[in-house]
């Protein structure tokens, strides 16, 4: 697989502006060999969607550090099956522990928190992808 | 492999009744190459022809990706599907990209655009082929106009601007931009010049920097053998002023081409082009192939015992494939 280039949209939603940690993440995956889909902030689900569709992307990276991410996740993964795109939400930023299970239940393939390294960030998202792939 | 359970001539129909996503496959796998990109080139080929294609080439950071939003903007408002290929150049070093084109249109974008983003993915001739092949698709599925974004630093570059009806070079004020255009060869293609960021200081000097040099057009007799002068236009595309003209400037080169014939020589150069470039590609890998064969490996010795040189051993090689 590893002569496939995966291709992932990373964006932000809504009013949230701490682009710093998506702005790293980008540059971690980049340096992996990935093609990243940069859309920064304020999108919407919708915006990600039409990206999503247009871009054929393998993986969607969601960057949140303004404590929505328990009504937006869930709010992604559902526009995602009414689009049936079958993609790998991945959600990284700001999110208490206790709430990493409610997401992975509304279908987030996975949730990443301050101090990821960069191997953490490429082997989460290349872990993501595959597991998609394989079902 | 990423699966998809839809055959090549499904996906194209679904994408031919508006289905994005099928269309993003497509788009997929033309990117990827070999025989699956040259099945759906075949089928695209077979539907193209009826749209536009208006490259817009430039420096880095010149504001390509906003102006195009801007047009994307107008193009919907007056009802016109069009589509946008982005390319941006991968890491050399470890393939990977960010391609942050996007951003800057999506705000005035609708339903009735189409973005993609494309990677150079190291090899010219490949994109040489993806480009034709992902322009092919857009004109096939019924978008009219469809807008290659490139940044304009080098060969590659100017190629893909052949690939194009009308090309728009995007220039902006201070730092000499008009006389770096000149050396990357960028002003030969430009059927229309953009001074963008004309709300910067030095704008009139970069127009008057461009006249000057299409005068030398004028005076070498390039402008009367053509009969058409690239005209120049300020903008501002943070808010939009120029974008209205700019349209109406390629309209004006798109009358141009057909009154003129030039069009079918364009298009009888790009075809061409296209062929040329996926012969060099097949003799190209085959030559490869034939490296790693006994004789290839022969060859190779014969030259490093200079017994033969690596021209002449060159054209063993080629021989040999033309006498298979
Ligand atoms: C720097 C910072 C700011 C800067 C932002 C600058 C910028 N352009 O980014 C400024 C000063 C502007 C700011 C403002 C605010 N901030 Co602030 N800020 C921070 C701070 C200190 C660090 C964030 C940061 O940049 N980290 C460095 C990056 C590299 O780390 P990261 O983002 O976590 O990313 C890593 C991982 O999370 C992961 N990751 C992140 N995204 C993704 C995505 C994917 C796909 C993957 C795989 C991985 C991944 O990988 C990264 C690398 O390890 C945090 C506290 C903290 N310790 O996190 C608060 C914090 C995020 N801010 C907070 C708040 C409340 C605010 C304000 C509302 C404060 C206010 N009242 O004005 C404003 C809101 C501004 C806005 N418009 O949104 C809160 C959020 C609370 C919450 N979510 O419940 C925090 C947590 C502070 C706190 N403890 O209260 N802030
Ligand atoms: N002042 C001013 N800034 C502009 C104008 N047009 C674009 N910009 C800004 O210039 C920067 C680059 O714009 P882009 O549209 O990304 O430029 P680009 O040529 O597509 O860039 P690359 O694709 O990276 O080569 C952004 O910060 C834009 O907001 C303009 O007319 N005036
Ligand atoms: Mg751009």
């Amino acid at each position: 697989m590893s002569d496939q280039q995966y291709r992932v949209i990373l964006a932000k939603l809504g009013l949230d502006g701490h682009d710093r940690g998506i702005k790293v993440v980008a540059r971690i995956l980049r340096d992996a060999g990935m093609e990243v889909i940069y859309l920064g902030l304020r999108q919407t689900t919708g915006s990600i969607i039409a990206a999503a569709e247009e871009e054929d992307a393998d993986a969607i990276g969601l960057s949140m550090h303004n404590a929505g991410h328990l009504t937006l996740g869930p709010k992604m993964t559902a526009s995602l099956n009414d689009a049936r795109l079958d993609i790998p939400l991945i959600i990284g930023g700001i999110v208490p522990d206790e709430d990493i299970e409610e997401l992975l239940e509304s279908g987030v393939a996975a949730v990443l928190g301050p101090g990821a390294s960069a191997e953490e960030v490429v082997s989460t998202v290349r872990d993501a992808i595959s597991a998609r792939d394989e079902t | 492999m990423k699966s998809s359970k839809e055959t090549i001539p499904q996906l194209f129909e679904a994408a031919l009744s508006g289905e994005r996503r099928s269309l993003g496959k497509l788009l997929t796998l033309v990117e990827r190459g070999g025989e699956t990109a040259d099945d759906v080139a075949g089928l695209a080929h077979r539907k193209a022809g009826n749209t536009h294609v208006i490259g817009i080439t430039g420096a880095p950071g010149s504001g390509k990706s906003t102006l195009t939003g801007r047009l994307l903007e107008l193009f919907s408002q007056t009802g016109h599907n069009s589509a946008v290929l982005a390319v941006d150049p991968s890491s050399p070093l470890t393939g990977g990209a960010i391609l942050g084109d996007r951003i800057r249109m999506d705000d005035l974008t609708d339903e009735n655009s189409f973005i993609r983003s494309m990677a150079t993915r190291g090899h010219s001739g490949g994109l040489a082929l993806a480009v034709p092949a992902a322009i092919q698709l857009f004109d096939a599925v019924g978008y009219k106009p469809v807008i290659i974004e490139t940044v304009g630093v080098g060969q590659v570059e100017v190629d893909v601007a052949g690939a194009a009806d009308t090309t728009v070079v995007v220039v902006t004020p201070g730092m000499g931009d008009a006389v770096q255009a000149n050396k990357a060869g960028l002003l030969e293609v430009a059927d229309i010049f953009v001074v963008n960021k004309s709300d910067r200081p030095g704008a009139n000097d970069a127009r008057r920097d461009l006249d000057l040099m299409l005068d030398l057009g004028h005076i070498s007799g390039l402008e009367e053998k053509t009969g058409y002068r690239p005209p120049i236009i300020m903008a501002n595309s943070l808010e939009g002023t120029g974008s209205q003209e700019i349209i109406e400037a390629i309209e004006n080169h798109a009358n141009h081409l057909k009154s003129s014939g030039s069009i079918k020589v364009r298009q009888d150069q790009r075809t061409l082009m296209e062929i040329q470039n996926r012969v060099e590609l097949l003799i190209g890998t085959t030559a490869k192939e034939t490296l790693s064969t006994e004789f290839g490996k022969a060859m190779i010795n014969a030259v490093l015992n200079r017994e033969t040189s690596p021209a002449q051993a060159a054209k063993s090689i080629v021989n040999s494939l033309l006498n298979d």
